[in-house]
């Protein structure tokens, strides 16, 4: 009976939506307090979320038989679903972009989606000072590229700091054989900040010689415009607070060295990205604006993450930082709602504060909180239903929808599992007929 | 100008072949598929210095003309492979394992090594300029063996790097490279394939997708700065010579790699922000995407060497749903894009062997592929894609004397190549190696 309404329901999204109710739900706003009541959707938006709500004429209803509602939860670091994440052989590579290469395929957008992921920032890898263009994407399984873009969704670009991108490369010391040594600058801290200090001191020259072609062109002069530079384009946009940086930073001292060029260049840092020791300048961090997204428990895997803790982000967000948890990988991804109940132990966050980390703080860290990251009227209807409450590390998704659609449902999904299960068998076994017989294979062999 | 060409190096090919070279030759009382026209049961074909004088069921045989009695024996156009290195100087290509990123290219040369790249800026992996019909070698001994199964024509292209180069259709004669060229300028191969290890930017599909972006980009620029400096030298710096963005200037039409809906779906997009007439390669999973393919109007070359089995393959893997329905799907293209109207060609993928092509072409047909149009795939649709159907591609007066002649249907490993006409001058296969005791008895 309930799968029957869902799949009406979906099929319904294609056509003009009927209103849909979900009734009966314990309703975690995130923003305004939780509820037992239920949530009208229509278009594609949240209309009304209350203890009482009118059911529209033609609503399909949803009964959620008590269990828990919340909006969908928010990755603001991942990398899945790209078929590249580093352009790693310079180190600035503002030219590329995530967008380009999008995989709508992959199923770790299944498997996000499946652990309640409806929205995530997929940023370009750390190698670069100055990274690739990042995009936000929903996670609507079985749409292509495009369709899985988070549209109108701000630009952003992805920084990185320390370790990684003060990688040389094929040096001589560690040798890929076969391979040309290639030394790449920065090799130090230093000259991380020199490379990024260098490009944006490239790019207002860029913008200037634009200004300057355009005005003598409009004097009517004869110029050959100058050459468009894919690489610059984006950090004039970082200029103009047309982009956001989301910058891969460790140690503190690169913090504060990145808030400072920042400042010394006019723009904002939106992000700090793992920002593991975030706790020792939460105050400058939130001084600058910056937002946070940190891990919840990783720490000592690497050097510059010897000095990381479980408080980080408890610490950062009772010192007025904009504090979000991400995954940076496919699998943690799965169940972000367990890492924002760390917080609880690790730092004493409540409850909302606790799932606000992976709801409406990345919503704001990617400016798109006017559009998701609590259940709110107007806001994208992007909702998940967990048998418990998400923050017990007992509780399941049960259902996903994106946009007042239903793109995973648990009972669907388990129900499948038989049928496609032998859907895979029939093509294994028509493939093993039609291969060509050996002639004297094994079989021939006496015993 | 080329007409000239051609002709006048016709002349030079017919000369040293035979003693007492023919003017004209006729084949008569054939079965002659037109591909073009209706089929005739019984007609006959008159070529003249290279060309098709004329075609039909009662065309009269010129009194100075060979006559090939063709009795029995069908006519068809010569066959073409649609994306080749054929008769190009390139190493032999490795088998390359199908389905992979990209569509599978002829090829899987490695990228030219060469100074580290830093950025668009340093052009690497750029021979945008080359052109294949400087490339001719008669050394590539394809040339005859792809003449042989009936393949009197490929559009041959440098596919090294990821601005590869400018193919040409070219006659399989292996007369005289000069003499093979039909088209010169048969468009620019364009791969997704990145620098290698230490090799410098691109490094990544999306390192190479910015770069491609930013050449055209480049390009654009560097021909309006070309015309404004020329109008306008004085106090404006002079533009500096750049040999790759001439090279993509001058390209008629690019070739881009798309393998499964997702890469049809990026490359489309692609070759319209690049405002580049376009030709998808490779398309195996083009029976996922005949809708889009469709609807923006796409022309296609299709990889003939289907999806298999790894052979060394580890026995006890897991594959995905998807990978399996990929092998047993992949075959089905072409009759899905027939079936959706798309125009498409096939290209052999590095198939070299006769039982080989045969059966990857007897596979899509019994996937619902019409002979017809199977034919048609590897000849006037592969024409009408490079722009040279008013030369190649069927029977019909005027046309370029490619042509087959066999005993028995085409794809079918029992018939027999009885003569292949190049450019009106007649090749007789020799008969097939004696080939494996399972396959020689049937």
């Amino acid at each position: 009976m309930k799968l029957a309404s869902l799949l009406l329901l979906g099929c319904g999204a294609l056509l003009a939506a009927p209103p849909i109710v979900i009734q009966n739900a314990n309703v975690l706003t995130i923003t305004k307090g939780s509820f037992k009541g239920a949530v009208v959707i229509k278009d594609g938006k949240i209309v009304e979320a209350g203890e009482k709500v009118i059911i529209p004429p033609g609503a399909q209803v949803i009964d959620a038989g008590g269990q828990y509602l919340m909006p969908g939860i928010i990755d603001c670091h991942s990398h899945i679903a790209a078929d590249s994440i580093n352009e790693g052989s310079v180190s600035v590579s503002s030219m590329v972009g995530i967008e380009d290469v999008l995989d709508p395929t992959a199923i770790s957008i299944y498997r996000a989606l499946a652990g309640g992921v409806t929205t995530a920032n997929i940023l370009h890898g750390s190698a670069n000072s100055i990274g690739g263009k990042c995009s936000v994407i929903k996670t609507r399984w079985g749409k292509g590229a495009q369709g899985i873009l988070f549209e109108g969704a701000k630009p952003g670009i992805k920084f990185a700091l320390g370790e990684n991108p003060k990688r040389q490369g094929n040096t001589p010391n560690v040798r890929i054989p076969g391979a040309p040594i290639s030394l790449r600058y920065p090799a130090t801290r230093m000259g991380v900040e020199d490379v990024i200090r260098q490009a944006f001191t490239e790019a207002k020259q860029y913008q200037k010689q634009w200004k300057d072609y355009e005005a003598r062109k409009a004097s009517g002069a004869a110029v050959i415009p100058p050459r468009r530079d894919l690489k610059l384009e984006p950090l004039v946009e970082i200029l103009d607070g047309k982009r956001l940086v989301h910058a891969h930073s460790y140690r503190a001292d690169e913090i504060l060295m990145l808030l400072r060029v920042a400042d010394d260049f006019g723009f904002k840092i939106k992000t700090l990205q793992h920002v593991l020791e975030g706790y020792k300048v939460a105050k400058e961090i939130a001084a600058h604006g910056a937002g946070a997204s940190t891990f919840s428990d990783w720490w000592a895997y690497k050097v510059e993450a010897y000095d990381a803790i479980p408080y980080n982000a408890a610490i950062m967000v009772r010192k007025g930082v904009l504090v979000s948890l991400n995954s940076d990988d496919a699998e943690l991804m799965r169940r972000l709602n367990t890492e924002a109940a760390k917080t609880m132990k690790y730092g004493g966050l409540t409850e909302e504060e606790a799932l606000s980390l992976i709801t409406i703080n990345p919503a704001k860290q990617l400016d798109l909180d006017n559009r998701i990251g609590s259940i709110e009227a107007g806001k994208d209807a992007d909702l998940v239903l967990f048998d418990k409450h998400p923050l017990s590390s007992f509780a399941k998704v049960q259902k996903v929808l994106i946009d007042g659609t239903v793109y995973f449902d648990r009972d669907t999904d388990l129900s499948d599992r038989n049928r496609r299960q032998l859907e895979k068998q029939k093509l294994l076994d028509k493939e093993k007929q039609n291969q060509p017989k050996k002639q004297g294979g094994p079989g021939r062999r006496p015993a | 100008m080329k007409t000239r060409r051609l002709l006048v190096a016709l002349a030079l090919l017919a000369a040293p072949l035979a003693a007492e070279p023919p003017s004209a030759v006729a084949i008569r009382n054939a079965r002659i598929i037109t591909v073009s026209g209706a089929t005739l049961d019984r007609g006959s074909v008159v070529l003249r210095n290279g060309l098709i004088e004329s075609v039909g069921a009662s065309t009269s045989i010129p009194a100075d003309a060979w006559v090939v009695e063709g009795e029995g024996l069908t006519v068809y156009p010569g066959l073409i492979d649609a994306l080749s290195t054929v008769g190009l100087n390139t190493p032999t290509p490795t088998i390359q394992t199908t389905g992979r990123r990209g569509g599978g290219p002829p090829t899987g040369d490695p990228a030219p090594a060469g100074p580290v790249s830093r950025g668009p800026e340093d052009r690497p992996l750029n021979t945008s300029y080359l052109l294949a019909a400087d490339q001719i070698t008669l050394a590539d001994r394809r040339i005859e063996s792809y003449r042989n199964m009936g393949f009197t024509s490929a559009v041959s292209f440098p596919t090294r790097g990821i601005f590869a180069g400018q193919g040409a259709v070219i006659n399989l004669s292996g007369q005289r490279p000069s003499a093979m060229v039909i088209d010169p300028s048969a468009g620019l191969y364009l791969t997704m394939r990145p620098n290698g290890f230490g090799g410098g930017f691109p490094n990544s599909l999306m390192g190479v997708i910015a770069y491609i972006r930013q050449i055209y980009l480049d390009a654009g620029q560097y021909k309006e700065a070309k015309a404004i400096y020329a109008a306008h030298p004085a106090g404006n710096k002079r533009p500096e010579y750049d040999k790759t963005l001439e090279g993509v200037l001058a390209a008629t039409r690019i070739l881009l790699p798309a393998q499964n809906p997702k890469e049809i779906h990026r490359m489309l997009r692609f070759a319209t922000e690049l405002k580049q007439k376009a030709l998808l390669y490779g398309l195996q999973e083009g029976f996922l995407a005949t809708d889009v393919l469709k609807a923006r109007n796409a022309a296609v070359l299709l990889n003939l060497r289907w999806p298999e089995r790894a052979r060394d393959g580890d026995p006890e893997a897991v594959e995905s749903m998807r990978a399996l329905e990929f092998r047993d799907k992949a075959p089905t293209t072409a009759a899905a894009l027939a079936k959706a109207g798309v125009p498409f060609a096939f290209y052999l993928g590095g198939l070299e062997r006769a039982s080989e092509i045969n059966a990857a072409i007897r596979k899509a047909m019994a996937a619902g592929l019409t002979e017809a149009d199977a034919i048609k795939a590897l000849t006037l649709s592969a024409a009408r894609l490079f722009g040279v159907d008013d030369r190649l591609g069927s029977i019909e007066p005027g046309k370029i004397a490619n042509l087959v002649v066999t005993k028995g249907p085409l794809f079918e490993d029992r018939t027999e190549m009885k003569y292949v006409f190049v450019d009106g001058v007649k090749y007789e296969p020799a008969p097939a190696p004696a080939a494996p005791a399972s396959e020689a008895t049937r």
